[in-house]
């Protein structure tokens, strides 16, 4: 059905005069301030449920990582043999691993490293991305050139390879800090690329000659003008991009290659659960679940994004 | 054209000069010595690890050393492992087992993959299409390894359909579960990919057309829609056969089999820089090939796309 109501601050009615009478038409104030393309979408964003399962889900993950202690009184380290791989009981609803640790308790406090991993990847690949390739899209000649080809070495080097490699190098001191500045060195590639496409299409618009033609700076329009107008794909993109990093982040724990013991993780867990299957698959399945279940939640939220970013699909 | 594979052939030397480069510099500049590792908690002699680091050239600037190993790259000699045994015989062994490993993923993901998403966008927004894009985000979103060990435990253990790991004889019928696990995400982005092609194609002013001069049903889907549909999923599906060899890693370990992959994460444990330097660059010089191939392909697919 198509729109015959005003929305506020719409600038733009391309409704049929059948379905709009003239009186509507009318009372458009001219004098508001056109709709942005991120009030737009947020309107439309706001009629999706996908959006709004994704963004509880996302709190809720992200509230278990600041305050886990909100969610169990259980402490994850805290282990007793004799408990050892035995089903759900009163206060230990998903039961215990072969060490006796109490599942429930170590999958909410397995949210901390994922999330933090997640996040700061994305703000390390996001500043180092966003910056190469908004200069290589934005001045274009030499700097694209250099630019572009050392956007290429990095993309050659495939990410879970290259980080295993590293992750390798630093046996003694494997933090989160330290797997985080590997993702982060070899995940930026794909979003100076997003960058640096988005940044070509805007830069030959009207409002950015307009902003030149007034006497702004080149460094002023490519910061006031152009990047936030070309940062919808690269925040699409690295929504989704969180969430293959947390992935990264379980597989180098499951690999013995990224955080140290005794930092809680998914990946470690899941690891370690690969003995326990044949006994007791919920060992494997509360950590695995809850890791996909993270992912899932980013990946949904980048698709929401997306749709009510791109006009074309939103007109359904 | 031949202006544009030219300059895309020039604009490749300097990414492989820079990405060897950097391959090189990870394994021997980083923190850790492979070379006094050798002794273990004893120690070596000094005067043996003096002639090792010699044999090896560790002994010299490190610029000198890239340069050395380039030129071995050229000649083909990629010197020993540090047990003395020729990295490329190590290499000869490892790669055809991966090879097969991963373009038997390669044809699960484009099979089966385009075959869901066809049907899934010739009916978009029906229960076909909702499954399978639901099934499309869980296998993004559950881990490799996760898919893995489930379905080993599942179809191997459980039901004893196919056999749970890969030993030395390396038959087709126990590389099927591992090639599922391996194509698993990209089965999942050939789908997605298909689908969102042929919805949109289904609504191009040529497949009206051929609809219009009376063209059955099968053959516009076959001619008009899926053969434009798969100009995008044929251009990933190049680019992916890069990324799965270097994929398998996690895949070899789980199913136990000797390739690229598990020989590589075995170096990289032992310190066996020769060996990781080595397997790495191949990988990373297929990786680049399989994306020059895709771009020049994509403009021999696309008619629209012409290179000046």
């Amino acid at each position: 059905m198509p729109e015959t109501t005003t929305r506020p601050h719409q600038g733009h009615f391309f409704a049929s005069p059948e379905q709009a009478p003239l009186q509507v038409v009318d009372s458009i104030d001219e004098g508001a301030a056109p709709a942005s393309l991120w009030a737009d979408a947020w309107q439309n964003l706001r009629r999706r449920p996908l959006f709004w399962i994704s963004a509880a889900l996302i709190l809720l993950v992200v509230a278990a990582a600041a305050f886990p202690s909100l969610f169990t009184s259980t402490d994850p380290r805290f282990c007793e043999l004799k408990n050892s791989l035995d089903g759900p009981s009163g206060g230990h609803p998903f039961g215990f691993d072969r060490q006796g640790c109490d599942i429930y308790a170590r999958t909410i406090y397995g949210a901390r490293a994922s999330v933090l991993v997640g996040v700061l990847t994305t703000v390390v690949v996001v500043v180092v991305g966003g910056l190469i390739g908004a200069i290589a899209g934005f001045f274009g000649g030499w700097f694209d050139a250099v630019l572009s080809r050392v956007t290429d070495i990095f993309f050659a080097i495939p990410l879970v390879l290259a980080a295993i490699v590293v992750m390798q190098m630093f046996k003694e001191s494997r933090n989160i800090l330290t797997v985080v500045v590997v993702l982060g060195i070899f995940g930026w590639p794909q979003l100076a690329r997003v960058m640096r496409g988005a940044v070509m299409s805007v830069k030959n618009a009207d409002f950015v000659t307009a902003a030149k033609s007034l006497g702004a700076s080149r460094v002023k329009t490519l910061v006031r003008h152009v990047v936030p107008n070309a940062a919808a794909p690269v925040i699409v993109y690295a929504t989704v991009a969180l969430g293959t990093f947390i992935v990264a982040e379980a597989t180098l724990s499951f690999l013995g290659i990224g955080l140290p013991p005794e930092v809680t993780s998914w990946g470690a867990d899941i690891s370690k659960a690969q003995t326990s299957l044949r006994s007791q698959p919920s060992v494997l399945f509360y950590p695995a679940g809850a890791l996909a279940l993270t992912v899932l939640s980013f990946i949904m939220m980048g698709d929401a994004v997306r749709d009510a970013l791109d006009p074309k699909a939103r007109k359904r | 054209m031949a202006w544009y594979i030219g300059r895309r052939l020039l604009q490749m030397i300097p990414v492989f000069l820079g990405a060897t480069l950097l391959i090189y510099a990870m394994v021997f500049l980083l923190p850790g010595d492979p070379v006094a590792a050798l002794g273990g908690e004893r120690g070596l002699n000094p005067a043996v690890a003096a002639q090792i680091r010699a044999e090896y050239n560790l002994d010299q600037p490190f610029l000198v050393q890239y340069l050395l190993y380039l030129k071995g790259i050229f000649t083909l000699d990629l010197g020993t492992t540090f047990s003395g045994r020729a990295v490329t015989s190590v290499m000869a062994e490892a790669f055809p087992v991966t090879i097969k490993l991963a373009v038997m993923a390669l044809v699960f993901e484009a099979v089966f993959g385009v075959a869901a998403g066809l049907v899934a966008g010739l009916r978009k927004g029906k229960a076909f299409d909702a499954t399978v894009l639901v099934v499309s985000l869980l296998v993004v979103a559950v881990p490799t390894f996760v898919i893995g060990f489930v379905l080993q435990f599942v179809v191997g253990v459980k039901l004893r359909w196919l056999p749970t790991a890969v030993g030395s004889d390396v038959s087709f019928e126990s590389l099927i579960m591992p090639a599922i696990v391996l194509g698993a995400v990209s089965f999942a982005y050939v789908l997605r990919l298909t689908r969102n092609s042929v919805a949109e194609n289904l609504t191009a002013d040529h497949v009206r057309t051929a609809t219009a001069k009376g063209l059955s049903r099968g053959r516009v889907v076959n001619v008009h829609v899926l053969r434009n549909s798969l100009i995008p999923v044929v251009t990933f599906l190049g680019a992916d056969l890069g990324a799965l060899m270097g994929g398998a890693i996690i895949t070899e370990g789980i199913f136990n089999i000797n390739g690229v992959g598990g020989t590589l994460f075995r170096a990289i444990q032992q310190g066996q820089s020769t060996t990781v330097v080595s397997i790495t660059t191949v990988l990373v010089i297929v990786y680049i090939v399989a994306n020059l191939l895709v771009d020049l392909l994509y403009a021999a697919l696309d008619p629209r796309i012409r290179y000046a």
